[in-house]
């Protein structure tokens, strides 16, 4: 590796060196970093500040210059709630509807994945037949698309789909899944599950397999229990794992938009209308087109997602410091 | 040397013409378009005889999905890259991006031809310009599978039979056999808007300011979500879905599974060619209340938009489509309700048309004269799609029970205030 690296380094001190003795330049590190600097810039530093542009200002007018300044009333507007546990108490009932709605989402998805994915990665590290194929078979569902995941499901779960057909078949009363409030919701979660869990899974396989077996081994020789060698080592050593996939599970629970929009619509009515849904419909669904007050709850959302994401950069530096 | 300087302007002559003529060459025209049946392709056969008439220039038609009419089209032409033409149903709604092609047509021609359906395309009382050809008149009322009549041996109600009459006859229907749904309505804002008027709902207040909810409109949301509790409304169409997103129930109707079907006229070609000889299909218009038996006009236009390059040309072809013949070729091929007034006036051979069909335009035709002139308002007011949507919005919460009627309707009203305060 490093017969391949040192001749590279010395072709790129060239310029270095040329900017730095003959053009006098103090820090040329910076005219490399220039073109990604722009970009990052240009596709993500400015949409941000559009976006703050566009929170702080009113009317359905697209060009910035044609929008009057309104200042935080777009935030108020969205915030005003006698109480915050009553989407009907709150000015916007729509927006926290939303906020419930992906709340509740992410507390069982996060949970009820993270569980399953640790099921699975522990049986799929066991030395079981086919391995391999069942690794695969629970990754596939992480190569389709959105899309492509929330057609399947509705096909299978709608009034005349594949599900109710079964049941008919068996002389059972057939029901319409997705009609009903509790059954859309829980059907959403099991198919974002279903569609996501491999890829967790696989991080946890990583994580098991990076634990020594000779701690299994010394405990087995002290007549640890399966249970008590899971409890007392798998656990513990896990954790680091388990704390990662948790927090990028949780941010990905919370950007939900595209499975669940294709599956139900966010509905019936707003059972299963996530935050995402909220913002598409408010700034580019509706008549007019609310960009404010959309732009508002996309800047609350990001909030919540830079902490989540601080969380991540603390745990992953505390796994590589520990 | 005078003569190798005659040679070079010679040379820069030549090709500033060749390049100039290129230019002419490559007059592009972009034609954004969704059909409910042959719109699109009836539009590419004329287009195809204006091109051969005006050499040098092409129209391309992008063939969309009407979602991005709705959706995509909005935000293309207020970022300033939206197509030179485009076929749009938010009529009042787009008309800061229309083209005018006063300048460019005969305004008289237009004014004698279309009449009433320009103002749709202002953008209020005072603007009289020339925006939009009416491609495609619409209107709403309903369907009913006549063979499930026939079949239950129970009488179809007449032209004056009320809602709650087709309600009760619909219901003894599926009853006798075993069909899944009485009757279903689009989820639409603009297909609820006709039974409420017939119901007695104003829209607007007696100064012409847009209100939405009255006890008119109350009163038919009532009911509406009442017969989505007890059955007999299909609940999948408007509880099925999320947001103020349109469905239809065109496919259980065609499957049979539906009594009575609750659309517009521009479904005539689609139960046409799907239902064949399936069964019998009859349009018997709209059910009556205290405020008449009215539907909702509507439809779609084809209109030009002042950011194109080619203003004078775009023009042109949008008076190509306008021409009396081309019009009502254009109709015919369509199977919908004309809006010249020249042609409806001569009528329309639906060549090709089965008998049902025919029968079923023309039955469409007659109700025309049923539309309440609340309706005709309701359709020209530029802000009506925020109303339709908050409508969709706000009744489905209440069918699905996360809201009262009462405390729907009084969300509506908030957010239609909202919705004008950010659209002025």
């Amino acid at each position: 590796m490093l017969a391949i690296l040192t001749p590279l380094m010395r072709v790129i001190e060239i310029p270095m060196t040329f900017l730095e003795k003959r053009l006098g330049m103090k820090n040329p590190a910076w005219l490399f970093l220039l073109p990604n600097l722009l970009l990052f810039g240009i596709f993500a530093l400015l949409p941000v500040a559009l976006n703050l542009a566009y929170a702080v200002t009113g009317s359905d007018a697209i060009l910035l210059a044609d929008r009057p300044y309104v200042g935080g009333d777009n935030f108020s507007a969205l915030l005003q709630c006698d109480s915050y546990l009553d989407p009907n108490s709150c000015k916007d009932d729509l927006f926290w509807r939303a906020v419930h709605n992906t709340l509740l989402f992410v507390v069982l998805q996060v949970g009820l994945m993270v569980t399953f994915s640790l099921c699975t990665a522990l049986i799929l590290n066991r030395d079981i037949r086919a391995r391999g194929f069942f690794r695969a078979v629970f990754f596939f569902p992480v190569l389709l698309s959105p899309v492509v995941v929330a057609l399947i499901w509705k096909w299978i779960l709608q009034r005349e789909g594949i599900l109710n057909a079964w049941i008919d078949g068996m002389g059972w009363q057939t029901f319409n899944w997705l009609l009903d409030r509790n059954w859309a919701f829980g059907w959403s979660v099991f198919l974002s599950i279903w569609a996501h869990m491999g890829f967790y899974t696989l991080i946890l396989l990583a994580g098991l397999q990076a634990i020594p077996r000779d701690v299994y081994e010394a405990a087995k020789m002290d007549r640890a229990t399966p249970w008590r060698a899971f409890r007392r080592i798998t656990l513990p050593l896990l954790m680091p794992t388990m704390l990662v996939v948790l927090v990028l599970a949780t941010i990905k629970g919370v950007q939900t938009f595209e499975e669940v929009y294709a599956f139900t619509g966010g509905g019936p009515g707003t059972a299963t209308t996530m935050i995402i849904q909220y913002i598409y419909e408010t700034g580019f669904a509706g008549a007019p087109r609310l960009f404010g007050p959309a732009s508002a709850a996309s800047l609350l959302l990001a909030a919540v997602l830079v902490v989540l994401t601080v969380v991540q950069l603390w745990l992953n530096r505390n796994n590589v410091d520990g | 040397m005078s003569n190798h300087l005659t040679k070079l302007k010679l040379t820069s002559a030549i090709a500033g013409f060749v390049l100039s003529a290129g230019g002419v060459a490559a007059q592009e025209l972009t034609y954004m378009c969704s059909s409910d049946g042959t719109e699109c392709t009836t539009a590419r056969e004329i287009f195809d005889r204006f091109e051969a008439e005006n050499p040098g220039v092409t129209i391309k038609i992008d063939e969309v999905p009407y979602k991005a009419i709705l959706e995509s089209l909005p935000v293309q032409l207020a970022a300033g890259t939206g197509p030179d033409m485009a076929k749009v149903t938010d009529l009042g709604g787009l008309s800061q991006y229309y083209l005018d092609l006063t300048p460019y047509v005969d305004a008289q021609y237009w004014e004698d031809s279309f009449g009433g359906t320009l103002d749709w395309y202002r953008s209020g009382p005072d603007d009289t310009g020339i925006y939009g050809l009416h491609s495609q008149l619409t209107i709403t009322g309903a369907y009913i599978n006549k063979t499930l009549f026939d079949q239950a041996g129970i009488e179809v109600p007449g032209a004056d039979a009320s809602w709650d009459d087709w309600a009760e006859a619909t219901r003894a229907v599926a009853e006798a056999t075993d069909t899944d749904f009485p009757m279903a309505m689009d989820r639409s804002g603009h297909r609820i808007a006709g039974p409420a008027i017939s119901f007695g709902a104003a829209l607007f207040d007696d100064s012409g300011e847009a209100i939405l909810v009255d006890d008119g409109f109350t009163g038919y949301v009532q009911k509406f979500v009442d017969w989505h509790n007890d059955g007999t409304m299909a609940r999948d169409v408007w509880a099925g879905a999320g947001g103020s997103s349109y469905q239809d129930a065109s496919q259980e109707f065609i499957n049979g599974e539906l009594v009575y079907y609750y659309s517009g006229s521009w479904q005539v070609a689609k139960m046409d060619d799907n239902i064949g000889d399936l069964f019998d299909w009859v349009v018997v218009g709209s059910p009556c209340g205290e405020g008449g038996c009215s539907g909702m006009p509507g439809g779609a236009g084809i209109v030009g938009f002042s950011g194109t390059e080619h203003p004078e040309l775009v023009a042109k072809a949008i008076d190509y489509l306008a021409q009396e013949e081309n019009y009502a070729e254009m109709t015919a091929k369509t199977k919908n309700i004309p809006a010249h007034l020249g042609v409806a006036a001569s009528g329309v051979e639906y060549a090709g048309a089965t008998e049902g069909a025919a029968n079923a335009l023309n039955a469409w035709g007659a109700q025309v004269g049923k539309v309440s002139p609340v309706a005709f308002k309701y359709q020209g007011y530029k802000n009506n799609r925020a109303m339709f949507n908050i409508t969709v919005e706000r009744v489905t919460q209440a069918i699905v029970g996360e809201l009262s009627v009462e405390e729907a309707m009084e969300r509506a009203k908030e957010d239609l205030a909202v919705a004008l305060a950010e659209a002025e």
